[in-house]
């Protein structure tokens, strides 16, 4: 269980996250929506520790880890699976090393299993025969299937998704939604999916949280959030301009 | 007026904040070299990119300085008929001097800006923020490495840069100007003490603290855009230059 108190944020005089709440369930879906720059990958970076808020409080299964020490933060860390926006991909390694990095490192597992573990994984999202290949000599949308694919390879209790599917093509992003799909049933972790790709993601997530000038707005099920009546939710969705959203301030 | 003063004590105190961190980043540097886990296939790593990086350029310009040398020496020195002092001339001061700092310069250059780019580049697309959401401590698999590595690097180099540009004196002493090989070697045996020898090892040692310190500081706090790595990597030559020379004279001063 995810609880997110009052949560603040500014970068110095930026106020990005204005008392932002949330709580999410295990093995709960849950989409983070809004505009670009409205500080949906901040709000991410907080809960793994990576940024401290200014006030507020992140529990992640009652530890509140914006007041524990390194140690225990690292604890809390071990659960999580993160991709980052852009795949976060070591370049100095290959892909097959890439995946099997937090196996080794983390978990410190055989290289028997870790070989089993990354050739599964590579195969579910689709990259066979490229292990040998370096971050920098993939596509875009390949790069982001391996962090995918490093990211879910410990089979962590909770994962974050920061923009999985931006920039792929649509057939890639439906088999890239399908993966999330199928792995969640496969290993049941909770799951935080920044995206843009709306609707589609209202296919994929149990509920949906609308991020608008710092803080959740609205949330709720795919259904409420595309029946909702609040103006700017409608706007933002249907893209269609009526001036709820103020773009340039 | 006001403004102006106002300015100066905010230097100050940005200067002495940036002092303080890169001083706690390099203790915590060290403490984690002797805490395991070690990554010995990274130090080996660093090593040999160090190395690998800097040799050939090290032994061009050793051998130049060498040449370079015996020739200056070489015309004092005949003005006052002691031509024979030339290989002990040459030898001391590649050894207790230019050795060390040469050597560390091109380093610098070489591997030292190459490892702040590398750092900064893993900063700014996040491959640091990735090890540690891992819950994995980036000082053990980018910075420790490094340092390690310049420990044992760096007096290396130095030696090779030392006898390289022996070389280069002699070349220039016996094969162009006409001394004997005899003289300059065995006078060479005669002046130069193990004392000597020690200087620059300690020099080179912290030369090589030097600028993996700095070179990896620059690369784990460069500021985000691309233009954030070539600042940095730009800094980080600068400073581990200007260190590299004030620590020379510090440590030559305290061994006259
Ligand atoms: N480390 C930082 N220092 C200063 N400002 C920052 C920092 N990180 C983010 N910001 C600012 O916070 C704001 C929110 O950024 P964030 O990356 O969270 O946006 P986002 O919602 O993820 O956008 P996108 O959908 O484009 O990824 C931006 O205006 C950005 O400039
Ligand atoms: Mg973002």
């Amino acid at each position: 269980m995810i609880k997110i108190i009052d949560l603040h944020k500014s970068f110095a005089d930026q106020q990005v996250l204005k008392g932002v709440n949330l709580e999410i369930a295990d093995k709960e879906l849950v989409a983070i929506i809004g505009q670009s720059g409205g500080g949906k990958s901040v709000f991410l970076r907080h809960l793994i520790g990576l940024l401290k808020p200014d006030k507020g409080s992140i529990i992640i299964d009652g530890v509140d880890i914006t007041k524990v020490n390194r140690k225990e933060l690292d604890l809390t860390r071990q659960k999580f699976g993160v991709v980052f926006q852009g795949g976060a991909l070591f370049d100095s390694v290959n892909i097959y090393d890439n995946v099997a990095f937090p196996l080794r490192e983390k978990l410190m597992l055989k290289e028997d299993v870790i070989k089993q573990k990354v050739t599964e994984i590579l195969e579910e999202v689709g990259l066979v025969g490229i292990e040998k290949k370096y971050p920098a000599e993939i596509s875009g949308g390949m790069r982001k299937r391996v962090a995918l694919a490093r990211a879910l390879v410990t089979e962590p209790k909770i994962v974050l998704f920061d923009e999985p599917t931006t920039g792929l093509d649509p057939i890639l992003l439906h088999s890239i939604h399908n993966l999330i799909i199928d792995t969640h049933k496969k290993y049941g972790f909770t799951g935080v999916i920044i995206s843009h790709d709306i609707p589609e993601i209202f296919d994929v997530v149990d509920r949906v949280a609308f991020l608008y000038k710092g803080k959740i707005v609205e949330v709720g099920t795919p259904k409420e959030i595309q029946n909702s009546t609040n103006p700017v939710s409608r706007h933002f969705i249907t893209g269609k301009y009526d001036g709820s959203i103020e773009f340039f301030n | 007026m006001k403004k102006s003063i106002q300015k100066i004590g905010k230097r100050t105190i940005v200067f002495i904040r940036t002092a303080g961190h890169m001083f706690i980043f390099l203790m915590k540097s060290l403490c984690y070299i002797f805490i395991p886990p070690f990554k010995f296939k990274l130090f080996l790593k660093q090593i040999k990119f160090i190395g690998n990086k800097s040799l050939l350029v090290i032994a061009l310009i050793g051998t130049f300085t060498g040449m370079v040398l015996a020739l200056q020496i070489f015309y004092t020195l005949r003005k006052f008929g002691s031509e024979a002092m030339l290989g002990p001339a040459v030898a001391l001061s590649l050894i207790r001097e230019l050795g060390p700092v040469l050597s560390a310069l091109t380093v610098t250059g070489r591997a030292g800006s190459a490892i702040t780019a590398e750092i900064g580049i893993m900063r700014i697309t996040e491959q640091i923020d990735a090890l540690i959401a891992m819950a994995l401590n980036p000082y053990r698999y980018l910075i420790v490495p490094n340092i390690a590595a310049a420990f044992v690097v760096f007096p290396l180099l130095t030696a090779i840069f030392d006898v390289i540009g022996i070389l280069g004196g002699y070349i220039v002493g016996v094969k162009l100007l006409g001394l004997s090989s005899g003289t300059y070697f065995s006078q060479m045996k005669q002046y130069v003490d193990i004392v000597d020898i020690e200087i620059g090892l300690y020099k080179s040692i912290c030369f090589g603290l030097i600028v993996s310190w700095i070179s990896c500081y620059k690369g784990f706090y460069t500021s985000f855009g691309a233009e954030g790595v070539s600042k940095s990597t730009t800094e980080a030559v600068v400073l581990s230059s200007v260190f590299i020379l004030i620590s020379d004279y510090l440590i030559g001063s305290f061994y006259l």
